[in-house]
């Protein structure tokens, strides 16, 4: 369970990747499939050929960066749709990582990689590795809330808000959705190289499915903390990320078979989406209800169980 | 301040549904004019606002501002000279952002959007200056998600940002159509203080022409993609609703008259 914990963390960097698109950007980005195997692969490959670890991590940070920006363009000079610029970019990918490899997989057994010194000493998953990751996570989640929170930052939030606005503005904002998709993708890139490092390998096929693990811990976090505002949103994404991996941990200890992990997480992602609807829902019927208590008119959907409904969101 | 020579723009060209909103507009603001557009549906009062925002391209004709070429630039660098209030009071805010997250993007507008922190403690006693005049409290409520707002806040709202940053240019678009009667009086009435306080060339489309007459130096009126007329100083000082209407049937009149004789 500690195991879970570590990869919570560190997936947790992916899943702050995928809330900088699908919240803040409010575009569907489906680079995430890819860009992660790519970080992963630049870095195992960098690894297995005795590169140092620092680089190697940087170069898979490098590489999502370079993905994210990809696609950016591709939607945005390109007016590709979001949805197919991001599966463009990831099918892509799949055959630029395995160029990158050179193979399938790259194994890091024997490679140094930077967290060596953890592994020889046998501390990941202990309470040692999860302070570590823990640290790295805190700082990346004030790296992005101070970054939202600049001029470009807020540029980049009303780019995805309103984008007519944005540019009545003057803000450019196929500028920004560029900017914004590329910082994604190399948190993306960055959590591929640290899992490449943390499992020991990099695998064509590591990313197949990602983008479903970052939308569960986004939804998850959200449907905890309800919050618009980005200090509690970013914290709430890495919980969610945490609870996903959690999750698919405990489904295993019950016995479940690994290949049924994909179902697994599309299930999480439905129980996220629907269960806070219906609750809203059932809210809304009780508030409905003493409505009528109170001799209000019982118009479904009236006018008074909306504005109420407004004002608790 | 703003010259508009011979714009022509039309939709769908070379179809058969090709439109021709605007035929060879020439138009032509001194610093600190305030005209306002009236006209029918279609007339291309919309899009003569848009040719100018740099939103359409126009077809012919230049647009330029305080003597540069503007024409072919994208709307976000027309933006930088450009205020514009829409008339969906969604439209000109973040609904997620709080208000003074949409004032420092309001208020960076042409300047150039780097790594300081957007809502500075400088700004903050800004906005409350800039928020007070319009005696909405909404200076109390920086912190506030503008889609809390009501429209009409809203609309105050849109109207501060669109002028806070001292545009060579407004460009008001129908901004009180979609509010009730009192909170339009209420925005008419704090567009004519603000543009009066910020010295703004402005450009207002309405159909409501009480509100055109009431307010700015000139009345342009527009009809099927040209200017039919144009009142300024006195002529428009003493015109009335009843003598816009009038003269609006006259033209619409002559022009069907012209057509029978050709067909």
């Amino acid at each position: 369970m500690l195991g879970a914990i570590d990869l919570g963390l560190i997936y947790g960097l992916m899943a702050l990747g995928v809330y900088l698109t699908f919240r803040i950007l409010d575009f569907p980005d489906l680079t995430v499939d890819g860009s992660f195997t790519t970080g992963a692969a630049l870095t195992a490959t960098h690894l297995a050929r005795g590169g140092d670890p620092w680089v190697a991590t940087g170069l898979g940070l490098v590489g999502g960066l370079v993905a994210g920006a990809i696609t950016g363009v591709l939607s945005t000079k390109g007016r590709i749709h979001p949805l197919l610029a991001g599966i463009l970019t990831q099918i892509a990918l799949y055959s630029i990582n395995l160029r990158i490899m050179g193979k399938p997989n790259v194994s890091l057994t024997r490679a140094e990689t930077i967290l060596t010194p953890l592994k020889s000493n046998h501390l990941l998953a202990s309470g040692a590795s999860i302070a570590i990751f823990a640290l790295v996570v805190v700082l990346f989640i004030l790296l992005t809330d101070w970054f939202l929170n600049t001029d470009m930052g807020l540029s980049l939030r009303a780019t995805g808000a309103n984008e007519s606005m944005a540019r009545a503005n003057g803000i450019n904002t196929d500028a920004m959705k560029i900017l914004g998709l590329s910082a994604s993708n190399g948190l993306v890139g960055l959590s591929g190289a640290l899992v490449a490092q943390y499992q020991g390998f990099a695998d064509a096929t590591m990313g197949i499915g990602l983008i479903v693990a970052g939308l569960a811990s986004v939804i998850l976090g959200s449907a905890i903390l309800r919050s618009t505002r980005v200090v509690i949103a970013t914290v709430a994404v890495v919980i969610g990320s945490l609870l996903y991996r959690v999750i698919i941990q405990l489904a295993l200890t019950v016995g479940l078979d690994p290949n049924d992990m994909k179902l697994v997480s599309a299930l999480i992602v439905i129980i996220a989406l629907l269960v806070p609807r219906w609750a809203s829902m059932g809210a809304n019927s009780r508030r409905h209800r003493s409505h009528q208590r109170a001799g209000q008119p019982a118009v479904a959907g009236g006018p008074g169980v909306s504005d109420h409904a407004e004002a608790g969101a | 301040m703003l010259q508009i020579h011979d714009v022509t723009k039309a939709f769908f060209p070379h179809t058969a549904n090709e439109k021709i909103a605007l035929r060879g507009i020439t138009l032509d603001l001194a610093d600190g004019d305030f005209v306002t557009v009236i006209g029918s549906n279609g007339a291309g009062k919309s899009t003569l606002l848009n040719v100018i925002a740099g939103a359409y391209r126009p077809d012919e004709g230049t647009i330029g501002i305080d003597g540069r070429n503007v024409t072919k630039m994208p709307d976000y660098i027309v933006a930088r000279d450009v205020g514009r209030v829409f008339q969906d009071p969604m439209a000109g805010t973040a609904a997620h952002m709080t208000v003074e997250e949409n004032l420092s993007i309001a208020l960076s507008r042409g300047h150039f959007r780097g790594l300081a922190r957007g809502v500075s403690t400088a700004r903050r006693k800004r906005f409350r200056e800039v928020l007070a005049v319009l005696q909405q409290g909404l200076e109390d409520r920086l912190h506030t998600k503008v889609g809390l707002l009501s429209g009409g806040q809203r609309q105050a709202l849109s109207l501060v940002m669109a002028t806070a940053s001292n545009p060579r240019v407004l460009l008001l678009d129908e901004h009180t159509a979609a509010l009730d009667p009192q909170r339009a009086e209420l925005i008419t009435r704090l567009t004519g203080e603000l543009v009066a306080a910020h010295h703004l060339t402005t450009l207002m489309v309405t159909h409501n022409m009480e509100q055109a007459l009431r307010l700015g130096n000139r009345l342009i009126m527009m009809h099927e993609g040209n200017i039919v007329l144009e009142l300024s100083g006195d002529e428009k000082r003493k015109a009335t609703v009843a003598d816009l209407l009038e003269r609006f049937d006259h033209i619409k009149g002559a022009q069907l008259s012209d057509r029978n004789l050709l067909a």
